[in-house]
């Protein structure tokens, strides 16, 4: 039965109304989490941002200006909805929700603690663990496109068809590269349930942060899932779905009041999924030192420390990402293709490849050194040999010519 | 519960295999292909396959349909159809094929077993020791049925080569018209 504990949303098996308001009370808690979360993250961007540019920032609203966004949010909830006449009336109005439903599902599948009980129901501290939880993830990744791409399509307007196409190549280029990152994770894991890859991240000696978490043991992957999720999010430096001097403003243009808010919602809702993902995947969850003064089953031992360990961990992300916001430029669109078609994805692959190498090494009881080095240059070898394959860049032009 | 589940997505799939026929507009055709096929994926899931369930929502929504939608907004043919039947009889023709073969599929399907082939060859999914049967599918598919597998791998790169070779070779084809040999060996001269 352990596999079910969070397994409730499907109401399966003796359903009674614990179990439903248990799982009532974890959905609306965790989309109200992801809310207001979203809302102070635009604000501590804003904040940090000016800050690296020699400015002030929000300061009016709220102390320290922290109630900013929601006076913002406030303003674009009253402001009047205009839908173009050329528009696709019922695709346009769906586009944002196509949009935010993906960002907030896939927090769903996120551990944020460990195992507690609430109204005499165990459960994790998760809406839901799917057995597939990792494929769950790339499927709703997948279905992020639709928003942008309808949304540009249906506003019957150059600017944001230009947006939408670009930001479709773009998510579908970056998706594989996304993929193939997270495999690297699920190989050495075993596991596609999001719980059991944070259980095996578990916190057991103050090395653990190197031995068990799987950033080390993944590194080149844990990159590029970092890079790709930048991508998947149209975050900048890929932020060439909105690129403004271009493209007035992005698959967006023409929304406006609280459908486009929606839209703002969801791109930033996305960042701090993925950042939580990534967190998940690699930075070993909500797993950390626990008070050993304190018995394991004490409550701030149970629930409190392995949220403020996740806390801890997301906020350094997102904080990195604010950080690549200020300081990257956008990049150019042959280069984004390139480097995602020609770089990424291969040394993706070839990185999957090698792990399953030194796995099935591990099993089999080679010399698991030796297997790794055969492996690692016979990989580089590939690429070479792929590399010398690939049209240059300047022949590309010639034959364009 | 699980009666309410399966009549809901199953209206949820005829009314978007419906949409799909009647929509004048492919985009919005293809927005109903993709609600049959996430409800697809939702009995999916009520019938304990997480794992195809997430398979059809990865390869069928976020792939496939979305590469139909990039084709559409890409090409531009997300105009109105032109309703023009070749033929005066051809609807009336139509309907009474596709009345003769949905009758014909009622008939056999409820007389026999062997139009939806046997009931689960390799055992029960969905047990307890593997939720989302990826363990069990996995040593299926790499073990009796790897022979398949390793043939339909090939036959995928054999299309996406295919594909590669007739994209590349069509681009070159305006430069072999005899009338512009001349410019053609500049631009090798070049």
């Amino acid at each position: 039965m352990n596999h079910l504990l969070a397994l409730d949303p499907l109401l399966r098996g003796s359903v009674t109304w614990s179990v439903l308001a248990v799982v009532l009370i974890k959905v609306v808690v965790a989309f109200v989490i992801l809310l207001v979360a979203v809302m102070l993250y635009i604000w501590a961007m804003r904040k940090v941002i000016a800050d690296m540019q020699n400015r002030i920032g929000p300061n009016r609203a709220g102390p320290y200006g922290v109630l900013q966004t929601l006076a913002d949010g406030i303003k674009l909830f009253f402001k009047e909805q205009s839908i173009p006449d050329s528009a696709d009336c019922p695709v346009f109005r769906l586009a944002p929700y196509l949009s935010i439903m993906p960002a907030f599902l896939m927090f769903c599948v996120v551990p944020i603690g460990g195992t507690v009980s609430i109204l005499g129901h165990t459960t994790y501290l998760q809406v839901v663990d799917l057995p597939i939880g990792a494929l769950f993830i790339l499927a709703m990744s997948g279905l992020g496109v639709y928003g942008v791409m309808l949304a540009g399509w249906s506003s019957g307007s150059k600017y944001p068809l230009l947006g939408s196409v670009r930001a479709s190549a773009q998510l579908l280029s970056y998706e594989a590269a996304f993929g193939l990152a997270i495999l690297g994770v699920l190989i050495q894991a075993g596991t596609l349930s999001t719980h059991e890859i944070f259980l095996q991240q578990h916190w057991t000696n103050a090395w653990s942060f190197v031995t068990h978490w799987f950033w080390l043991k993944t590194c080149i992957a844990f990159g590029i899932f970092l890079i790709a999720a930048l991508a998947e999010t149209n975050h900048p430096p890929f932020d060439l779905v909105e690129a403004e001097q271009e493209l007035v403003g992005g698959f967006n243009t023409e929304y406006t009041g609280i459908r486009f808010a929606i839209f703002f919602l969801a791109e930033f809702m996305n960042v701090i999924t993925m950042s939580a993902i990534a967190v998940t995947l690699f930075l070993g969850g909500p797993s950390g030192p626990s008070l050993g003064f304190l018995s394991a089953n004490n409550v701030i031992n149970v629930w409190f420390l392995p949220m403020i360990w996740f806390l801890v961990k997301v906020l350094a992300l997102l904080f990195a990402t604010v950080w690549v916001r200020a300081s990257l430029p956008r990049i150019r669109y042959d280069r984004l293709m390139s480097f995602g078609w020609k770089w990424l994805i291969e040394i993706a692959i070839l990185w999957v490849l090698v792990t399953a190498t030194v796995q099935v090494a591990n099993v089999e009881n080679w010399n698991s050194f030796v297997a790794a080095a055969v492996s690692v240059v016979v990989a580089v070898a590939a690429y070479g040999v792929l590399y010398a394959a690939m049209p240059k860049s300047d022949e590309l032009i010639e034959e364009i010519r | 519960m699980e009666a309410v589940v399966f009549f809901v997505c199953a209206a949820a799939v005829i009314a978007g295999a419906l949409g799909v026929i009647v929509g004048r507009n492919p985009v919005h055709s293809a927005l109903f292909l993709l609600l049959t096929l996430v409800s697809i994926a939702v009995l999916y899931l009520q019938q304990h396959a997480a794992l195809v369930a997430a398979i059809q929502i990865v390869v069928y929504a976020s792939a496939i349909v979305v590469l139909f939608l990039f084709v559409i907004t890409l090409l531009g043919v997300d105009k109105r159809e032109v309703h023009d039947d070749g033929h005066p009889l051809q609807r009336v023709a139509a309907i009474v094929v596709g009345v003769l073969a949905l009758s014909g599929i009622l008939v056999l399907v409820h007389g026999n077993r062997w139009v939806t082939g046997l009931h689960s060859t390799r055992g029960v999914l969905g047990n307890a020791d593997d939720p989302g049967n990826v363990k069990t599918l996995a040593t299926s598919l790499f073990t009796d049925f790897v022979w398949a597998f390793e043939i339909t791998a090939v036959l995928l790169v054999i299309a996406v080569v295919g594909s590669v070779v007739l994209a590349r070779r069509s681009g070159h084809r305006p430069q072999v018209e005899s009338a512009e040999d001349e410019s053609q060996d500049e631009r090798m001269s070049v």
